[in-house]
């Protein structure tokens, strides 16, 4: 395997963990306003993601990284080429960051719901826009012969991205809500479990829809859609067994199960892609390849052997913080957040 | 609306904001790992009140700094594609150890420290800070790296087509001279900040009779050490970078210097007024032979100005104006000396008062001083960022790529585009900024009164 392949699969990995740990902070940000109706429910809701959602964003931060350093035309390209959604996201993700430690430092109720409603926005947004971005990349977007986009803000509202964007909200809202029935208490992770459940339905249909509207738009095109067609019929055979879990109330099977669903949506949709990086919808001579986009030989292998030595260290200590509070959130406990 | 003008402003304002709470983090990261360390050898409750009581500053600055961070990743590739482009093979590396190496260390332990005093032993409490201090302080030398590439290019050679730089030694590129003066001038200021910080806040609660004596009174003598090692050090280093750079980045010292023709001996510039259309100075208060001291370590160097360094860069390069805008870089490499120099006077003041057992509660004048003098490193490290950016133009990579080349088309990112961004970002940080200051000052009304006593 070259090392342009292990760095797009490297990328992909990322983006997977990216979406799977990320995924369920925005759900839960998501639901924060919903599901908590009084200060010390919100409170609480937010202290079950207070320790790991920091740690969980690098994740974000490491895949734009290593996206620039891999693929530097791609990060050029991307970036640029989709800059309103982006700085849209910047906004929204500044929001929820600081709303996560300034919201209950003022015993204000005005203050404190503001900052709930940020949060919000700022857990909403994110999940759109990334599912935006990804069935925009995949689709292809208007990309000249200088490797830029040229096709503005409002091509990539178009309605495939769309149903991407609303697909990965309600995918994220589950998760979320199976993550709150796994950590909260006095009765509001059965609420949360309900929740989980009537998202489930919601997800199955945008996933069903997204699907089938990916046919046309991406996978006929997918050079290696046998690949994708597996890591898909992972996640859709995964997406089921959530729903049976969260039927029969086991949230902790529930939760994984949505884990392999959103790893394999995204592995599947990677693997779609491959190995343009970014098609170009004018015409595919102008699409970035995991060849034309990438870095020097030199430079994949040097951060090859950062990645190897540095990924199995971050997940060892990551998993311990897991370990180190994996206890329920009650809403009598002392709250950080 | 051109957004070339408009992208350079958004940078700068952007990361300078982004530079107000960088150094706050850097340096109070590890005054607070050192206090929790002390309470965890001594068992001591003074050690572990004021890692309470200022790790609630640390945390509202810290995040802040992740905050306006995230944005920085970002703006390479939003209004600077070309230059990634172009600097990708090199630039992007550096960003990705950033993420994997101290991003991902610091943000996870920063979680374990704030959620886990009643989870850990004190023992682990204290080495998880550790590592949070250790996590920030690593980005900020691998950011550094990247930067330094760009003041000082070296383990690089051209794209054949010279459409970009090619990376053959990562080594050379982490041990980039620039970043071994750099990170530790950097490092220092962070100290220096986090100093002054803990001692205009104690001096403000001395001031207003609030908080625990004996927690400040401790605070102020650790700060007073932890500060005068920050800036004794960030001016030292500075002076070697200085010199480093005289060298290797003419055309911003002899900017720096007003120094519009080569001079020898070369008398320092303590204060002048520089005409960039006349390319004079109409005001000019010197020491003589200093500058030459300064560049070379004598009192008779020969210190090149503005018109030869700008006519061996056009032999170099063609054609060109080479010279950063001389007014902005004289003057804030002036005041980012002229705080350093002040913070110092402040700090030996403070010291003094320290070894005699005066309170600031016993000196309200050098109390309200130490208040008004947060400002200082946050005035120095603005302005000797503004130096070390401004006084590389107009290369964005010294000697490789112009800063003008280096932006997003307009056909891909408009002037309307970078305007919405500009103003958006901007005033949400300046907006967040004014909160979190509120915030630190409510934590401050929030210590208990003085007990009343006899002073």
């Amino acid at each position: 395997m070259g090392l342009n392949t292990l760095w797009f699969i490297l990328i992909a990995v990322l983006f997977s963990g990216f979406f799977f740990l990320e995924g369920f902070d925005y759900g839960v940000g998501m639901l924060l306003p919903f599901l908590g109706k009084r200060d010390e429910e919100r409170r609480a809701i937010l202290n079950t993601i207070g320790p790991f959602w920091d740690g969980n964003e690098v994740w974000m931060i490491t895949a734009g990284g290593a996206l620039f350093a891999s693929f530097p035309q791609w990060y050029a390209t991307l970036f640029s080429g989709f800059y309103l959604a982006l700085v849209l996201l910047l906004l929204a993700l500044i929001f929820r960051g600081v709303g996560f430690e300034f919201r209950s430092q003022i015993e204000d109720e005005g203050w404190r719901n503001t900052w709930d409603w940020l949060i919000w926005l700022g857990s909403l947004l994110p999940a759109l826009l990334w599912g935006v971005a990804i069935a925009n990349i995949v689709r292809g977007v208007p990309i000249d012969e200088h490797m830029n986009y040229v096709g503005g803000f409002f091509n990539l509202l178009n309605p495939y991205a769309l149903v991407g964007g609303i697909t990965f909200v309600v995918l994220f809202a589950m998760h979320g809500a199976t993550y709150l029935a796994l950590k909260l208490s006095n009765g509001l992770e059965k609420q949360a479990a309900r929740v989980a459940n009537r998202l489930w339905v919601a997800t199955l249909v945008m996933a069903v829809l997204f699907l089938l509207y990916s046919y046309p738009e991406v996978f006929s095109k997918a050079q290696y859609f046998g690949i994708a067609a597996v890591f898909l019929a992972i996640a859709v055979v995964a997406l089921l067994a959530d729903g049976y879990f969260l039927k029969q109330g086991d949230m902790l099977k529930a939760f994984w199960a949505g884990a392999v669903t959103i790893i394999g949506v995204t592995a599947g949709f990677f693997a779609s892609l491959y190995p343009n990086v970014m098609p170009s919808s004018l015409n595919p001579k102008y699409s970035l390849t995991i060849y034309n986009a990438s870095a020097s030989p030199y430079t994949l292998k040097v951060m090859t052997i950062v990645a190897v030595v540095l990924v199995p260290v971050v997940l060892v200590y990551q998993a311990w913080t897991y370990y180190t509070f994996r206890q329920r959130i009650s809403v009598k406990d002392k709250m950080t957040y | 609306m051109n957004p070339y003008f408009l992208a350079r402003w958004q940078f700068a304002i952007l990361t300078i904001i982004h530079f107000f709470f960088v150094p706050l983090t850097l340096g109070i990261s590890v005054f607070l790992a050192i206090l929790e360390t002390a309470y965890v050898r001594t068992g001591k409750k003074v050690y572990r009140d004021a890692v309470k009581f200022w790790g609630k500053v640390f945390l509202i600055n810290f995040a802040l700094g992740v905050v306006s961070g995230i944005v920085q990743e970002f703006q390479f590739g939003l209004n600077w594609s070309e230059y990634a482009r172009f600097m990708g093979d090199i630039f992007g590396a550096p960003l990705a150890v950033e993420a994997l190496l101290a991003f991902y260390l610091e943000s996870t332990f920063i979680g374990v420290w704030v959620f886990g005093w009643d989870k850990v032993s004190p023992k682990i409490h204290a080495t998880v800070l550790w590592l949070t201090a250790i996590g920030s302080n690593l980005s900020a030398i691998w950011i550094l790296i990247a930067n330094s590439f760009m003041q000082h290019p070296t383990g690089y050679t051209m794209k054949a087509d010279g459409s970009g730089v090619l990376m053959t030694n990562f080594g050379q590129v982490a041990t980039n001279p620039n970043v071994l003066y750099q990170f530790p001038h950097v490092f220092f200021a962070g100290m220096s900040t986090a100093a002054f910080v803990v001692l205009g806040l104690s001096a403000y609660l001395y001031l207003k009779k609030r908080g625990d004596k004996a927690m400040l009174d401790m605070s102020v003598r650790w700060a007073t050490i932890y500060g005068l090692i920050g800036v004794i050090m960030v001016i030292t280093v500075g002076h070697f970078q200085g010199q480093f750079l005289v060298k290797e980045q003419p055309t911003k010292m002899a900017a720096a210097e007003a120094l519009w023709h080569s001079e020898q001996p070369a008398d320092f510039s303590l204060f002048a007024i520089p005409n960039e259309s006349t390319q004079s100075n109409a005001l000019d208060i010197k020491i003589p032979r200093f500058l030459s001291f300064l560049s070379y370590n004598d009192f008779t160097s020969k210190v090149e100005g503005i018109d030869e360094v700008q006519a061996k860069m056009e032999a170099k390069y063609g054609p060109g104006d080479y010279i950063p805008p001389v007014g902005i870089t004289y003057w804030s490499f002036r005041l980012m000396v002229y705080a350093g120099l002040l913070m110092l006077a402040l700090l030996l003041y403070q010291w003094y008062l320290n070894s005699k057992g005066i309170s600031l509660a016993e000196r309200p004048g050098f109390a309200k001083a130490m208040v008004w003098s947060i400002l200082l490193p946050y005035l120095a490290v603005s302005t000797g960022w503004i130096m070390a950016e401004v006084g590389r133009q107009p290369w964005v990579v010294y000697g490789l790529l112009k800063t003008e080349q280096g932006v997003s088309p307009a056909s891909v990112v408009s002037g309307g585009e970078v305007l919405f961004s500009l103003l958006g970002l901007g005033v949400v940080y300046i907006v967040l900024t004014y909160y979190g200051v509120k915030l630190v000052i409510k934590h401050l009304h929030e210590a208990p009164p003085h007990a009343a006593e006899a002073d």
